[in-house]
C-alpha cells in the first residue's frame, strides 16, 4: 500500500523492528483505519454543523434571489426581477451609497488614528504607561456596540449632551446630532470609529513590533529623523499589515449594523440606513424575502471584490521584506 | 539601555560611540520634548477613549431626577443606588442576564470541544480529502452572518425552534475560526508526542484524549474567551431569531428600555448597561492576553 514511507513510518517500524510480531502490522493497519475514523468522528460536528448552518443557506440565499417569497404564499420564480426593482428602488439605492461613503470615512479615520497611535504608543515609552495605553485603546472592543450606542446617543444629545456641553466651553453652538442628516451620519461614523480603531491599533502594534531595530539604527546614520523615519521606513516595512487592517476594517465595516440600529434607525429620513439595515427590513419587516436575499447576494458580491482588487494591488504596492 | 525586541523604537543609534559629546546632549533634550507631546496626545486619546464609559458609570450612580445634569460628572462622589433598584423593577434582569449567561457559555463549550476535534483532525489526522475540506472551511469565515440569516431563519422554523434559545446557540457552535485556531495549535505542538504514544501502543484515540488534548487547554480557553466576548454583546442574530421577550439576551432587553423609558430616567437605563458589562469587565481583566491574541490571530506578521 505505502510506496513512500513517510518519515513517522519509519521511526516507529524501526522501533518495531526489534520485537517485530506479525500481530504488530494487523495492529498497524487497524490503527490507520482508525484514524481515518476517528478524524470523520471529529470533524462530524463541525462540518456537520456548518452545511446546515452556512453552506445549506449560502445556496439557499443564492436561489431565492430569483424568486418572490413572502413565506405564507408558494414562493414564485421571477427571474432577475428582484434584482432589477432592488437597482430601482431608490431607499436600496441610498442605503448602498449611504453604506459606501460610511465605509470610506469610517475606514480611513480607524486606520490613521490607529497608526498614529500605534507609532507614538511603540516610541520610547515608560512600560506602565504603554500598557495602560495599549488597554484603554482595546477596552471598547469588549463592549456591546448595542451598548455603546445607547450611552452615546445621550452624549450626543442636543440638549443635555456632554458632547455639546463641551463644545459649548469653546463657544461653539449646540449641534444638532441626531436630529439632521450630516450630523446623524457623523456620529455613527463617530460611534464606529470609536469602538473599532482599538482593532486596528492591535494590528499595527504587532506589525511594528516585528520591524527589526537595525532598520530604525541604518536609516538613523543615513541622518533620517523624526517623522522622516517613519515614511521612509515604518510605512513601507508596514505596508503587509496595513493591507490586513484595511481588507479587515473594510469587509466589518460594510456589515455595519448595530450602530445606526439603535442610534437613528436609519433616520432622519434615509440618511444614515445602511446595506445589512435594508437586508433586515425588507426581510423581517416586509416580507420580501427574495429582494433581501437580492441585496444579500449583491453585498457579498461588492465584500468579494473589494478583497479581490485589494489583494491585486498589494502584489504591485506592498513592500515585502 | 538594554534594547527590548519588543518595541523596535525604543533604542536609537547606539550611544555609547557618541557619549559625552555636545550633539548628543541636544539630542536627548530635543527627544525629551517629543516625549511630552507624545504622551500629551496619548493621553487626550485615552480621555476620549475611557470618558464616556466613565461618564456612563458615574451617571449610573446619580439619582434620575439628576441623570441629565450639567456640568456632567465622570467620578462618582457621593454614589446613589436609586437607579440600579428600578431597573431590576423595570426590566426581568434576572431573566436577560440568564438567557445571556445560558446562550453565551452553551455557545462558547459548543465552540471549544467542537473547534478542538476537528482541528485536531485538520492538524495531526490523516484522511483522504483534508486539504480541500480545510480550505472550505475556511472560504466559509468570509460569508457575512448577514446573507445567510434568512435561510437559517427558515430553517430554525422548520425545526420547530423559533423564538426558544436553541435557535441562537445551534447555529453558533461550528466555528471556522475556532477551528483554524485549534488546528494551528496542535500544529504548534511536538508531533514527538503522538510519535511516542503509538509507539507505545496507544491508539489514535488515546493518543489525542491521554497526550493532545491535555496540552490543548491554553488554545480552547482562547477559542471560549473569544465566543464569550462576540455573543455576549451581539445584537443582530437574537434581534431577528427571538420574538418574545422572555427569550431576549441583554443587549436587545437594553435596547428595548431605552425605547420605553425614552429620555425621562437615562440612569436607570445607564444602570442596565453598567450591569451589563460586568462580565466583558472580567474577561477583560483576566483574559485581554488571550483576547489580543485571538483576535488579532491568522492576521500574519
Amino acid at each position: 500500500m505505502s510506496t513512500t514511507v513517510p518519515p513517522r513510518e519509519k521511526t516507529r517500524q524501526a522501533a518495531r523492528a526489534g520485537k517485530a510480531a506479525p500481530a504488530r502490522t494487523v495492529r498497524r493497519g487497524t490503527s490507520r483505519h482508525s484514524q481515518r475514523w476517528l478524524a470523520w468522528a471529529f470533524l462530524a460536528p463541525t462540518i456537520l454543523g456548518m452545511g446546515l448552518f452556512t453552506l445549506i443557506p449560502i445556496v439557499a440565499s443564492v436561489v431565492l434571489a430569483f424568486f418572490r417569497w413572502d413565506i405564507i404564499s408558494a414562493p414564485t420564480f421571477v427571474g432577475l426581477d428582484n434584482f432589477a426593482e432592488v437597482a430601482q428602488d431608490p431607499t436600496v439605492r441610498v442605503s448602498f451609497l449611504n453604506t459606501i461613503v460610511f465605509v470610506v470615512v469610517a475606514v480611513a479615520l480607524q486606520l490613521g488614528l490607529a497608526l498614529a497611535l500605534a507609532i507614538m504608543v511603540q516610541e520610547k515609552l515608560p512600560a506602565w504607561l504603554r500598557v495602560f495605553f495599549r488597554s484603554a485603546f482595546f477596552f471598547p472592543l469588549i463592549l456591546s456596540a448595542a451598548s455603546v450606542s445607547i450611552f452615546m446617543r445621550y452624549l450626543f444629545n442636543e440638549q443635555f449632551g456632554v458632547v455639546n456641553w463641551l463644545l459649548s466651553l469653546v463657544g461653539i453652538p449646540a449641534v444638532p446630532w441626531l436630529t439632521t442628516p450630516g450630523g446623524s451620519a457623523a456620529v455613527v461614523i463617530l460611534v464606529y470609529v470609536w469602538q473599532n480603531f482599538g482593532f486596528s491599533f492591535l494590528l499595527f502594534i504587532g506589525g511594528l513590533a516585528s520591524i527589526p531595530v537595525e532598520t530604525y539604527e541604518a536609516a538613523s546614520i543615513d541622518g533620517a529623523t523624526g517623522w522622516r523615519k517613519h515614511v521612509h521606513v515604518t510605512l513601507p516595512l508596514l505596508s503587509p499589515t496595513t493591507l490586513v487592517a484595511s481588507v479587515m476594517a473594510i469587509i466589518s465595516a460594510l456589515q455595519v449594523f448595530d450602530q445606526p440600529y439603535v442610534l437613528t434607525r436609519g433616520g432622519p429620513g434615509d440618511s444614515t440606513r445602511t446595506a445589512v439595515m435594508v437586508i433586515f427590513e425588507s426581510a423581517f419587516q416586509r416580507l420580501e424575502f427574495g429582494q433581501a436575499s437580492a441585496i444579500g447576494v449583491l453585498l457579498t458580491l461588492i465584500i468579494m471584490g473589494i478583497t479581490a482588487v485589494q489583494f491585486r494591488l498589494s502584489k504591485r504596492f506592498v513592500f515585502y521584506q | 539601555m538594554t534594547t527590548t525586541t519588543e518595541h523596535g523604537l525604543a533604542s536609537g543609534p547606539a550611544p555609547r560611540l557618541t557619549e559625552g559629546l555636545p550633539e548628543v546632549r541636544a539630542n536627548r533634550r530635543r527627544f525629551s520634548w517629543n516625549t511630552a507631546v507624545r504622551i500629551i496626545l496619548l493621553l487626550i486619546a485615552a480621555t476620549l477613549t475611557l470618558g464616556p464609559v466613565l461618564w456612563t458609570l458615574s451617571t449610573s450612580l446619580r439619582s434620575p431626577s439628576e441623570s441629565f445634569k450639567l456640568p456632567p460628572s465622570f467620578i462618582p462622589w457621593n454614589p446613589d443606588f436609586t437607579s440600579y433598584g428600578q431597573v431590576f423593577q423595570q426590566l426581568d434582569i434576572f431573566l436577560l442576564v440568564l438567557n445571556s449567561a445560558l446562550v453565551t457559555g452553551l455557545i462558547a463549550v459548543g465552540q471549544m470541544v467542537s473547534a478542538a476535534l476537528a482541528g485536531y483532525a485538520f492538524a495531526h489526522l490523516k484522511f483522504r480529502g483534508r486539504g480541500a475540506l480545510f480550505s472550505i472551511v475556511l472560504a466559509t469565515m468570509m460569508v457575512p452572518v448577514q446573507v445567510t440569516i434568512v435561510p437559517v431563519f427558515m430553517l430554525i422554523r422548520g425545526m420547530g425552534l423559533s423564538d426558544t434559545l436553541l435557535a441562537l446557540i445551534l447555529p453558533a457552535i461550528p466555528t471556522a475560526f475556532g477551528t483554524f485556531l485549534m488546528r494551528q495549535y496542535f500544529l504548534g505542538l511536538p508531533t514527538e508526542l503522538a510519535e511516542a504514544a503509538s509507539i507505545d501502543g496507544a491508539s489514535p484515540w488515546r493518543t489525542f484524549r491521554s497526550v493532545y488534548a491535555p496540552l490543548a487547554m491554553p488554545g480552547m480557553a482562547i477559542v471560549g474567551i473569544l465566543a464569550f466576548n462576540f455573543h455576549w454583546n451581539e445584537f443582530f442574530r437574537p434581534l431577528i431569531l427571538t420574538i418574545s421577550e422572555q427569550n431576549f439576551t441583554l443587549p436587545l432587553g437594553l435596547v428595548s428600555l431605552q425605547g420605553n423609558l425614552g429620555t425621562g430616567s437615562i440612569s436607570v437605563v445607564l444602570a442596565g448597561v453598567v450591569l451589563s458589562m460586568i462580565p466583558a469587565l472580567v474577561v477583560f481583566m483576566f483574559g485581554q492576553r488571550a483576547l489580543q491574541a485571538g483576535l488579532t490571530a491568522g492576521t500574519g506578521k
